[in-house]
């Protein structure tokens, strides 16, 4: 157990290295100049470049990964080129909104999705099944944008339900945390049947059945845990489409989290924020594809870690 | 974004290679399927006619477009879906749109499968260190949230219609390399490869003959599927101005341009929306019968 957590820990670490590479690489690669925007339009060439000395810009490629990998070790991520603080700072300020967002997206799609699910499974080849899996297809069909914009335009300028975009109270939550759960929901539901499909099939299942347990406590007590399996697998692969969802959900709602960050800084193209939130978002999925892998011997203890 | 390519679609088990008899009339027995079809036929034939098709000019602004305080106007007899803030036709619009939606969507999935094919193939058969480091570079790209990447590079590399597509192909490979890699791996160990060898096949004929046709029907069936996930990742892209930019029109940019409005002309986030939602759906449906079709061991399971 220790020696495999501590080889899944030391590849994790090299994957993070690999990621943070391949950011600055990419990022260096911009085309927009940082030290003419943070100089603005009137400031002279020689401005320009001695801003372009003080920043290290100016130094060949090595160099500069070299020196942010150090600083990153020491959890520094850099100063924001445009907003003059810390982005660790801006981070660290705008995680929990995000996490709440999170939370909140992950309890919907979990209840809307493994019902989903499980009723589809149960009603397998009837008309019910049918409806809730053309319902799941639509849903992972729906551009989050979409999704968003008209639960905004229903639920918040129509009916007046809950707040135009925001954050603060639980009403502000309610719009956003579905509009991302709803992209997962379809996903679960889609697994859960298949793997529930799967699981009813098996012997114990039809000895259940005979000894006379009732319908739902088979389902929920015998099935249900062993369905649940493949799902657990997921938790990484959720996190990154969360990742992606973010970016474009917190900014149709003015949800002030890191995906709102990300986006406004690469409107701005500020170099060290867009890094930051990357780097962040892959640590949130490694770290969520070891928990995935971690949890998995708990739920089935015929799984055993090597 | 990567809906529906993922760890949902179970790994196909090496069938028959695809010979194409029986396969479109087994399609064409889904209800389901067939309507994805029909979706994809009428969005094919208006993105191409579009010239023929369209009302108007897509970039014209008219002058009678606009309400008297600058609105956008609602649908009427004369702007069928209405008009944009500009006072462009939003009708004429979608239909040219429509072609730069499905040209990225053909060509950013056409792309992402020969790079995944390709990786995954490298990696599957020959191995070596070649293959270890294609796959832990896989693993590596596994670990970037999608969106943010495309984000990253489209920022990088100034979005035009081609770039948008460069950028999907770079970051959507990575499914399919995933894929393409176990069932090559899972095929080579199998009994009438090992046989090949044995009769002293050469590795070129083996994997021409043997491993690719093997591996058509995955192909076809993550093809389609990445279709869906590139036509939602585009409209994602031109939704936050990184993607194609106005005045070109796509599905997405309709919306980024009109975002401001939603509130007094929500139809101008609609048609748009119901229109990316309907292609992305339309070959969810077609990849997902295309699936069941094409792998004996799930008929019988609906």
């Amino acid at each position: 157990m220790a020696t495999y957590l501590l080889r899944r820990l030391f590849q994790a670490a090299l994957i993070l290295l690999g990621v943070s590479l391949v950011t600055f690489a990419l990022l260096y690669l911009l085309p927009a100049d940082p030290a003419r925007q943070i100089a603005g339009r009137t400031a002279s060439a020689a401005q320009v470049a001695n801003i372009r000395t003080q920043l290290g810009l100016d130094q060949p490629f090595f160099v500069q990964y070299a020196r942010y990998l150090g600083n990153l070790l020491q959890g520094d991520l850099g100063r924001s080129y445009l907003q003059r603080s810390q982005v660790s700072d801006l981070i660290l300020a705008r995680l929990p909104a995000s996490l709440l967002l999170m939370v909140a997206a992950i309890a919907c799609e979990l209840a809307l999705g493994l019902t989903m699910g499980l009723l589809a499974a149960v009603r397998r080849g009837r008309a019910s099944d049918h409806a809730l899996m053309v319902t799941s297809f639509v849903t992972v069909s729906a551009p989050q944008f979409v999704v968003g914009l008209l639960l905004l335009y229903v639920f918040a300028v129509r009916l007046g339900w809950f707040p135009i975009g925001g954050y603060g109270t639980f009403s502000h939550l309610v719009l956003p945390a579905l509009t991302l759960g709803i992209l997962g929901a379809g996903w679960y539901a889609r697994m859960m049947r298949s793997s529930m499909v799967d699981v009813l099939r098996q012997d114990y299942i039809r000895t259940a059945r005979a000894k006379g347990l009732k319908r739902w406590t088979i389902l929920l007590r015998h099935a249900f845990p062993n369905a649940i399996l493949p799902i657990i697998a997921m938790i990484g692969i959720d996190i990154g489409l969360f990742m992606s969802g973010i970016v474009v959900v917190e900014s149709v709602f003015g949800w002030p989290g890191i995906g709102q960050l990300a986006w406004q800084a690469i409107q701005r193209v500020d170099l060290p924020i867009i890094m930051g939130v990357t780097l962040v978002s892959a640590v949130a999925i490694v770290l969520g594809n070891l928990l995935a892998d971690l949890l998995a011997p708990f739920v089935d203890p015929r799984i055993k870690l090597q | 974004m990567s809906v529906l390519v993922g760890p949902d679609a179970p790994v196909l088990p090496p069938s028959a290679p695809v010979t194409g008899e029986g396969v479109v009339s087994r399609l064409l027995r889904r209800k389901l399927a067939v309507l994805g079809l029909l979706v994809i036929a009428a969005v094919v034939l208006s993105a191409a006619f579009a010239p023929w098709i369209a009302p108007y000019d897509p970039n014209e602004q008219f002058f009678d477009g606009l309400s008297l305080e600058g609105a956008p106007l609602g649908p009427s007899a004369q702007f069928w879906l209405g008009t944009d803030l500009l006072g462009r036709d939003l009708l004429s619009r979608l239909l040219y749109g429509a072609r730069n939606s499905l040209i990225i969507g053909v060509v950013a999935n056409g792309a992402a499968l020969i790079i995944g094919t390709l990786v995954g193939v490298v990696a599957g058969y020959f191995r070596g260190i070649v293959g270890t480091v294609l796959m832990r570079f896989t693993d590596l790209m596994m670990a970037f949230p999608a969106l943010l990447l495309a984000i990253c590079l489209a920022a990088v590399l100034r979005p035009s219609l081609w770039i948008v597509a460069l950028v999907i192909a770079l970051v959507n490979w990575v499914q399919v390399a995933r894929v393409v890699y176990s069932e090559t791996r899972s095929l080579s160990e199998r009994e009438f490869i090992q046989a090949e060898v044995t009769l002293g096949a050469s590795r070129a004929r083996i994997l021409f003959a043997h491993v690719l046709p093997h591996l058509t029907s995955t192909v076809i069936v993550y093809g389609t599927l990445g279709i869906s996930t590139t036509v939602l990742l585009e409209a994602t892209l031109s939704f936050l101005g990184v993607g194609v930019q106005p005045p070109d029109a796509s599905w997405g940019n309709i919306i980024f341009e009109n975002q401001t409005y939603f509130q007094a002309a929500p139809w101008l986030v609609f048609f748009p929306g119901a229109a990316i939602l309907l292609l992305a759906l339309a070959f969810n449906l077609v990849g997902d019968a295309l699936r069941d079709v094409l792998d004996p061991t799930e008929e019988g399971r609906g």
